[in-house]
């Protein structure tokens, strides 16, 4: 009985996604790629009527996971793939190819009211591992600093320990911020804090800091001047064949889908 | 078919449909420690329930959940001040003093305030509550432990009220006109005779309410700010246990350390739950 139940409700969860995967195209991962396909998507379905796309987020490593599940055909990521999940997507008998869309770059930001310019990879890394917790410290006002992070499982996170932190932990009175948009959120509304964000969610709500004497921009980022960049990257089931080349080729197009990067604020990787 | 048989077949479907729901509640419970106990294959039971590094993704990671407790018992702790008061509080009035009419409006609109989603209060506490505590009390950061508990409460209030309400509506009316005639005040039977009659359901009602705050999600992972500190003043920020688990289990590799230490605190959570519910039960029970 239990195993007749078992069965009928494993048999659903199974054929479901399968079911709707074949008539459309399923697109998963990194919120920081999500508005670029989104965009992407949108012209694509345009240019290609007939063609249909189910884009969701929920993190490069979720992203990831569901591509190596076969719950989706494309994943967005805003980091490479580890070893451990290239072993289990291939263990799943599926073989993960990497094609980079776009180049983002993390930029500090605090509020436009903060008189702080300039800061150095270094002091970055003091600001975040509790180091240093005041305003004055860096030129600015007697305050105390409002560290503000992304969680420790987004792919942004990852980039910032890497590039900035090293080896360094987070200290745990960092606020811990499930998003870009309420980094933004929390960084605009409080003159004591810092946060950093991808280059795409930058607005005038936020002042962007320099780091080590460089502005961040799209230059800065692709001549690999400016510290705190990365490649973002969808991930397919092997060399992708059909609807889906035409949806990569498009997304590479420097007329198409590389517009769109640039509208969003990523730089784009050709043009 | 006999009309016995029959019979017979109904009141089978019809137990197998109410067993159904304790059945699935035992399968995710066992589920829940199947996942969460091999976290202790990590970390000793001690470190775990008393360290205080919750660095989950480092290398090597640390799961010490003591500041996520105390995240979550604090958070709970401030919304049930506000809540139990007022849900009680405004329930009394309800039932003693507003006339019935008005009752009939306000119990529903009341009640309605339970049926928004947690999203939107989370939101309301993220844009409008948090640059007020910030401005007005010259907070650090508005997304702490007074925000969330402030939009927990607000999310208790209508169960506490409610369930408070039926409790002291159910006070027979003879207890209020004996406690009259006896020469008593109004509020002299409000407060020392109809409270304490219907005192089983008030606690049950707190109970709840208690238990919904600490168990609710979207709203902590939005405003309690996300830091695994423990609070040391009430404009701190914490990471409650659910944020925690809604936060990092997306990107846990499956049946990884994180993974499973995260099902671990997600035991934690319900044993919580579980003690609140077992409180409310026992206390129900306890008709006078």
């Amino acid at each position: 009985m239990f195993k007749a139940i078992a069965a009928f409700l494993l048999g659903i969860m199974v054929t479901a996604p399968a079911y709707a995967a074949s008539q459309e195209i399923m697109i998963n991962g990194s919120t920081t790629v999500l508005p670029v396909m989104q965009k992407v998507g949108e012209a694509f379905m345009n240019a290609n009527p007939g063609s249909s796309l189910a884009i969701s987020g929920g993190g490069s490593g979720n992203g990831i996971k569901a591509l190596s599940e076969g719950l989706c055909q494309v994943a967005m990521s805003s980091r490479d793939i580890k070893d451990s999940e290239r072993a289990e997507a291939e263990a799943r008998g599926v073989n993960p190819y990497r094609i980079a869309i776009a180049m983002d770059a993390l930029v500090p930001v605090v509020h436009p009211d903060n008189p702080v310019k300039e800061i150095s990879v270094e002091q970055l890394r003091d600001i975040y591992s509790g180091k240093i917790t005041n305003w004055q410290e860096l030129g600015g006002e007697d305050a105390k600093i409002v560290v503000i992070s992304r969680d420790s499982s987004s792919g942004t996170f990852e980039t910032w320990e890497e590039i900035i932190m090293k080896k360094t932990k987070v200290s745990p009175t960092a606020l811990m911020q499930a998003s870009n948009g309420a980094v933004v959120q929390a960084v605009s509304k409080n003159k004591k804090a810092i946060g950093y964000i991808g280059f795409g969610y930058l607005n005038n709500s936020l002042k962007q800091i320099n780091v080590n004497g460089i502005v961040a921009g799209a230059e800065t980022a692709l001549d690999g001047t400016w510290p705190i960049a990365r490649e973002l990257y969808l991930f397919t089931n092997g060399e992708p064949q059909g609807e889906l080349k035409k949806l990569v080729d498009f997304v590479l197009d420097p007329k198409k889908g590389q517009k769109y990067v640039l509208d969003i604020g990523y730089i784009p990787l050709k043009d | 078919m006999p009309i016995a048989n029959k019979e017979r077949l109904i009141h089978l479907g019809l137990a197998v449909i109410a067993f159904s729901s304790l059945l699935f509640l035992g399968l995710i419970t066992f589920f829940l420690f199947m996942e969460g106990l091999p976290v202790f294959q990590y970390v000793s039971i001690k470190e775990f329930f008393t360290g205080s590094n919750w660095y989950p993704t480092s290398n090597p990671p640390e799961f010490q959940i003591f500041p996520l407790i105390v995240g979550s018992v604090a958070v709970t702790l401030v919304a049930s001040v506000i809540a139990i008061p007022l849900g009680v509080l405004t329930a009394a009035w309800m039932t003693e003093v507003a006339p019935a009419a008005l009752r009939r409006i306000l119990k529903p609109v009341i009640e309605l305030l339970a049926a928004l989603p947690s999203v939107v209060v989370g939101f309301f506490g993220m844009i409008v509550v948090a640059p007020v505590l910030q401005d007005v009390f010259d907070a650090d950061i508005g997304l702490n432990l007074f925000n969330a508990g402030l939009m927990l409460a607000f999310m208790s209030v209508p169960t506490i009220c409610s369930i408070s309400e039926d409790a002291l509506f159910g006070v027979p009316k003879s207890l209020r006109e004996a406690s009259l005639a006896l020469g008593a005040t109004r509020w002299e039977t409000t407060a020392k005779v109809v409270i304490p009659a219907a005192f089983s359901g008030i606690g049950t009602a707190c109970m709840l309410g208690m238990s919904r705050s600490i168990g609710e999600t979207m709203v902590v992972l939005m405003v309690a700010g996300g830091a695994g500190i423990i609070p040391e003043w009430i404009f701190d920020p914490v990471r409650p246990m659910p944020a925690a688990i809604a936060a990092e289990i997306a990107e846990a590799s499956f049946r990884g350390e994180h993974y499973h230490a995260l099902f671990a605190v997600g035991m934690v959570l319900f044993l919580f739950t579980l003690a609140f519910n077992c409180v409310a039960q026992a206390v129900s029970m306890k008709k006078a």
